[in-house]
């Protein structure tokens, strides 16, 4: 009854020059690299906020792992790389239940799996598994966390979502933003909110409403120029 | 239990008191009598009472008699005559002036010095040994629903108390109370306190409750059939409970519009034991004078749909100019926009016709109240924002525009027009289209056998358990056992499961959940002796910042800006600069639904939507005629049950069509000959082609809700049966699907079976599998986070945007649903679910009453009876999960558009 049921749906991103799958379930494929790139899966976030009184279901961690773990096993790839804030706050790791610390490592066996450092989760320890790194180039892409707008760039932090309405009726979802040179990709936690991509944040990235939004529908993605979304 | 008859003593009253009444010409009515004499047998009372019937004075009398009449020696003053009069400071409520109360009289005479305070005998504090006991103090709690009646009573009562010149102290306490007052209050309380079911709840919470309440005598609860049936309701009667505890004489005094189950309303104002119903005594108000009440008689074509009875604008203008001062009631804001606009563009005569609804600006609603309590308006457009409160003016005629939807809500509606109550209210109905004459018909039936249908008394439900269960810890640590025995004294709480007490208690400490990691984060915590109390203050205050069970949509400030587009006639926009006139609130989901330059209705004018920056929404006048986005908010409150049986019993007696205007007997004989008029126990289905999509349309009654739920339900049954439904549309009475499958076609060959279609086992699965994504479940679920604590609105310092709040909850509800789906609060949004905007349990029961009796007709066109759903197609929002839809629709612009974006698919 609950089985993960994710539709293998995806658009196609070109960011100089590489061609990348961005999948459904928020996650962007490289395929010549075999390399999976996820962002801000905000693990613990439940229990950071129950720290503070709000007593969130303790289950974001497991569920953000699971729908991890079902993309990774779909695309079987050789490089993982977790696109910054991964973990909600500083001590996050440290609330890692010892099951989910298990799920963790046997995702990262038999693959490399980097941790690129986001402004939630600056100094992660090395006993994660895994490598740190404030970013990383692979060919013409660079990974890093916040979007700097330079070509070539593949971030997250933003947690970009988008609005469309018609007829009086409003749809909003997660989305990837990408105008062809730099691509910012979509929260991956299951309690991570998002911040619309008409807010002035993106502007400073793209300049110009000429990117597209590649948004998570219900069973598939769909390409929405920025200028259509509200 | 027979209602009780009361025999009115001479003594009841005082003389003063007599020659009060004599003195304003009035005689104390029997149902008055009748709550004193029950006052004085020490019995609660439950007062039915149509509007005009004094029925406040009624519920006030015996406190304002035994205030009056208490000794010295019982800890007050006696005032036998102006001698003793009374500072005018005393009396007087909510005057500004009044920071530091002086000493009470009747608290000065032997009071001890109070050991909490510093102050010289201000308050009458004596020793009992043990413990230490109060005189005087707080003697009658009033609670009413709107802040604003508590305001208007206590206003009211100062008639009474200064030509009696009473010795006592009124004051109100609401969320505008000024904190130093509050802190007063506590300290030293007035005679009679009005407030509302949230504010008992804060001040219950408080540590000094026990200080407070121990004196209470009587409890008035106000408009309690209104109460009763929200959350609210179950606030306040875990409020109730918690007084008879602290105060155990205290008595309660219910009034109430009349209802269906007078006695299972009366159990709400006794303490309920432990397996058994016991009911307050009932005194019902007679001698009200029959309504009046009459369907218009229109001389022009009655529409096939549509709510805004547009037709009879002309007729409505002419009752308005013939009557003193009418309330015109319409269903939904977006109708009272629309009416109020029409009125005025055909106002030649400049009749004073005003507005009144609730998501205008506060102090615009204060104005127009004024207006008509001082006789200055001829007619005030209206929504339910007027159903309850105080008497205005001399209303002398209510219009109702549009489905009554319920028969004791029209009655109550009408009784608006009744100030006095041997004079007939009178009211004209007016309906929007044909069904809605069948059901003005069979209310006007309804009304004159006077047949109720309020809803009956709710299962509390568990999230107001919990905020209720963390507030009393907020008071005092509590033993679960005890509270639990407590908490089933209340009504709606009578049947509480130990499990569900005990889940709840779980869930307020540390969030309930299987996985058991949150005890150090626990709000409250057992002690050694195995009581709950709270970890930290910061419980405490987060608990006073969001009590209530009022969880408003998420409302933005709308604003009139001047347009950068519009060609400006002379439009007198005035100088509206950035920042521009407030016009009121709206739903947040409406204007996300908008598109810059979108034109809709708002504060009686068409306006064009500008931008939206943070919660302000801006606008300008548009010049337009017409406004494109036409509603924004459907009826609230779907046809009454009733009401829905009584019109099935009108269509299937077709002797009873005599009662019909002409126009609407026609369209039923031509709907009998060219397809069927569906039994009163029947379901009719009708399928039919049309253009190049084949429809479905059935004939429930069940509301909309009801209906709405059954679309989103059988559109999934029709896609697995391969009939490729496109959408759906519900009205009141109808549900219109349509596809590309020839549904008429599959069922001939029996590749389509009715009664499987309509099965309840579609509760089952496909109720589970729907309500995981469904929107309305969400918000449902929303709710009950809120209400639970589980999600604070409000912060101390900043507000945290609600826009927030309602995303992290839909994701909360996603994983929470699926890691445990049995968890308290799930349990409780499904309990709402089965009475709400779901109405689960209304589709369960027509879909068990109509197995077996299902008529198909097969058409080969509309038939007279589907054109009014069928006009609802592209009028109404067309419900449905096809978010995919939606998006890919955008998407395809964008492909023709295609240029420019060369990254696409490559």
């Amino acid at each position: 009854m609950h089985a993960e049921t994710i539709t293998v749906d995806m658009s196609t991103v070109s960011i100089a020059g590489v061609t990348l799958a961005a999948d459904l379930s928020g996650a962007l494929y490289w395929e010549e690299q075999k390399l999976l790139v996820v962002s801000d899966l905000h693990l613990e976030k439940g229990s950071s906020y129950a720290n503070r009184g709000v007593l969130l279901p303790p289950y974001d961690t497991i569920a953000t792992l699971g729908r991890l773990g079902a993309v990774i096993a779909r695309h079987d790839p050789r490089i993982v790389i977790a696109l910054g804030d991964s973990f909600h706050d500083r001590d996050a790791h440290e609330r890692l239940s010892p099951a989910n610390r298990e799920v963790l490592s046997a995702l990262q066996m038999r693959r490399d799996w980097i941790w690129i450092s986001g402004n939630h989760d600056p100094a992660l320890p090395p006993d994660l598994g895994g490598t740190v790194a404030e970013e990383v180039a692979i060919g013409p892409i660079t990974f890093r966390h916040e979007p700097t707008g330079a070509a070539g760039e593949i971030a997250g932090h933003l947690h970009p979502k988008a609005r469309v309405s018609t007829r009086g009726r409003a749809v909003e979802r997660r989305c990837f933003a990408s105008d062809g040179t730099r691509a910012v990709m979509p929260a991956f936690g299951a309690y991570t909110g998002g911040l619309n991509i008409r807010d002035a944040a993106f502007a400073r990235i793209f300049q110009t409403l000429g990117f597209v939004a590649h948004v998570l529908g219900d069973r598939r993605m769909h390409a929405i120029a920025a200028s259509r979304c509200c | 239990m027979p209602p009780r008859k009361s025999v009115a003593k001479p003594d009841l009253l005082p003389d003063h008191f007599l020659r009060w009444f004599a003195m304003r010409g009035w005689s104390p009515r029997e149902h008055q009598l009748a709550l004193l004499q029950m006052a004085r047998d020490d019995r609660s009372a439950l007062l039915i009472a149509p509007t005009g019937a004094g029925k406040t004075l009624a519920g006030f009398l015996p406190t304002l008699v035994e205030l009056s009449n208490l000794s010295p020696l019982a800890g007050r003053g006696r005032l036998e005559s102006a001698a003793n009069k009374p500072g005018e400071g005393e009396r007087i409520i909510e005057t500004p002036e009044f920071a530091e109360a002086p000493p009470h009289p009747s608290r000065t005479a032997s009071a001890p010095a109070s050991p909490r305070k510093r102050g010289e005998g201000k308050n009458a504090l004596v020793s009992t040994g043990r413990t230490v006991q109060r005189t005087g103090g707080l003697h009658t709690l009033y609670i009413s629903p709107l802040k604003a009646l508590a305001v208007d009573i206590a206003r009211n009562l100062e008639t009474p108390i200064a030509e009696m010149q009473l010795p006592i102290k009124v004051e109100t306490r609401t969320g505008d109370t000024p904190v130093s007052r509050r802190a007063r209050q506590r300290r030293y309380p007035p005679d009679i306190l009005l407030t509302t079911p949230e504010q008992l709840a804060l001040l219950l919470s408080s540590d000094d409750a026990p200080f407070l309440f121990s004196s209470l005598k009587r409890v008035v609860l106000d408009e309690l059939h209104a109460l009763v049936t929200s959350k609210r309701g179950d606030l306040l009667s875990l409020g109730l409970a918690r007084l008879w505890k602290l105060a155990p004489e205290m008595r309660a005094i219910g009034l109430s519009a009349t209802v269906a189950e007078p006695e299972s309303l009366a159990r709400f104002l006794v303490p309920q034991p432990p397996g058994e119903s016991v009911s307050a005594d009932i005194v019902v108000a007679g001698g009200a004078a029959e309504p009046v009440v009459e369907m218009l008689d229109t001389k022009e074509r009655l529409p096939w749909a549509g709510h805004s009875a547009r037709h009879a604008l002309g007729e409505i203008y002419d009752l308005i100019k013939a009557n003193k001062t009418t309330l015109v009631f319409v269903n939904t804001r977006s109708q009272a926009e629309m009416l109020f606009q029409d009125l005025w563009r055909m106002n030649d005569d400049g009749l004073a016709i005003a507005l009144h609804h609730g998501s205008l600006d506060v102090a615009q609603r204060r104005k127009v109240e004024d207006a008509m309590s001082a006789g200055k308006l001829r007619g005030v457009v209206c929504t339910s924002s007027l159903d309850l409160g105080v008497d205005w003016g001399d209303v002398d005629l209510v219009i109702n525009v549009g489905a009554p939807k319920g028969a004791s809500r029209l009655m109550q509606r009408i009784g608006r027009a009744n100030h006095r109550i041997d004079e007939a209210s009178r009211a004209v109905l007016v309906p929007a289209n044909r069904f809605e004459v069948l059901e003005c018909r069979v209310a006007i039936d309804a009304v004159a056998e006077n047949a109720q249908d309020t809803p009956p008394l709710r299962t509390g439900s568990l999230d107001v358990l919990a905020q209720h269960v963390l507030g009393c810890a907020c008071g005092a640590p509590f033993r679960a056992d005890d509270l639990y025995n407590e908490v089933r004294s209340a009504a709606p709480y009578a049947e509480l499961s130990r499990v569900d007490f005990d889940d709840t208690v779980e869930f307020v400490a540390s969030g309930g959940y299987a996985l058991k990691i949150y005890e150090r984060f626990a709000r409250i915590k057992q002690d050694a002796s195995g009581k709950w109390r709270v970890t930290n203050p910061k419980v405490r205050q987060m608990y006073r910042m969001n009590v209530g069970t009022i969880v408003e949509d998420t409302m933005l400030k709308v604003r009139l800006v001047r347009g950068d587009s519009g060609k400006g006639k002379k439009g007198v926009t005035g100088a509206l600069a950035r920042g521009g006139r407030m016009l009121g609130q709206i739903e947040e989901y409406f204007i996300e639904g908008l598109v810059v330059g979108d034109t809709f209705v708002f504060g009686g004018e068409v306006v064009r939507y500008e931008s939206l920056v943070e919660d302000q929404v801006y606008v300008s006048r548009a010049h337009d005629k017409g406004a494109k986005v036409p509603s924004y908010m459907g009826g609230k409150f779907p046809l009454s049950t009733y009401l829905a049986e009584r019109v099935r019993k009108l269509l299937d007696d077709e002797r009873a069509w005599k009662g019909l205007p002409d126009q609407v007997r026609e369209w039923l004989s031509l709907q009998a000959h060219v397809s069927h008029v569906p039994g009163a126990r029947e379901l009719m289905v009708e399928t039919f082609p049309r253009a190049d999509k084949h429809y479905l349309v059935c004939y429930p009654f069940e509301g909309r809700l009801a209906h709405q739920t059954l679309g989103m339900l059988l559109t999934r049954r029709l896609e697995r049966a391969r009939a490729r439904p496109l959408g759906f549309v519900a009205n009141e009475y109808a549900l219109a699907i349509w596809g590309l499958g020839d549904t008429s076609h599959m069922i001939r060959q029996g590749r389509l079976d009715l009664a499987a279609l309509f099965d309840p086992d579609m509760l089952g699965d496909d109720l589970e599998a729907w309500l995981a994504e469904s929107a309305l479940m969400k918000r449902t679920f929303r709710t009950c986070a809120v209400i639970s604590g589980l999600i604070h609105t409000r912060f101390t310092g900043e507000e945290k945007s609600r826009r927030q709040v309602l995303f992290s909850t839909d994701l909360i509800y996603d994983v929470l649903r699926k890691h445990q789906p049995d968890h308290v609060l799930l349990r409780a949004a499904r309990a709402d679910a089965a009475t709400g905007l779901l109405d689960i349990r209304r589709l369960s029961d027509m879909l068990t009453r109509i197995q077996g009796r299902i008529i198909h007709r097969e058409l080969d066109r509309v038939s007279p009876l589907a054109v009014p759903v069928m006009l609802e197609i592209g009028r109404e929002a067309v419900y449905g999960e096809a978010s995919d839809e939606l998006l890919a629709e955008a998407a395809e612009e964008l492909v023709k558009e295609a240029a420019g974006f060369e990254e696409m698919g490559s």
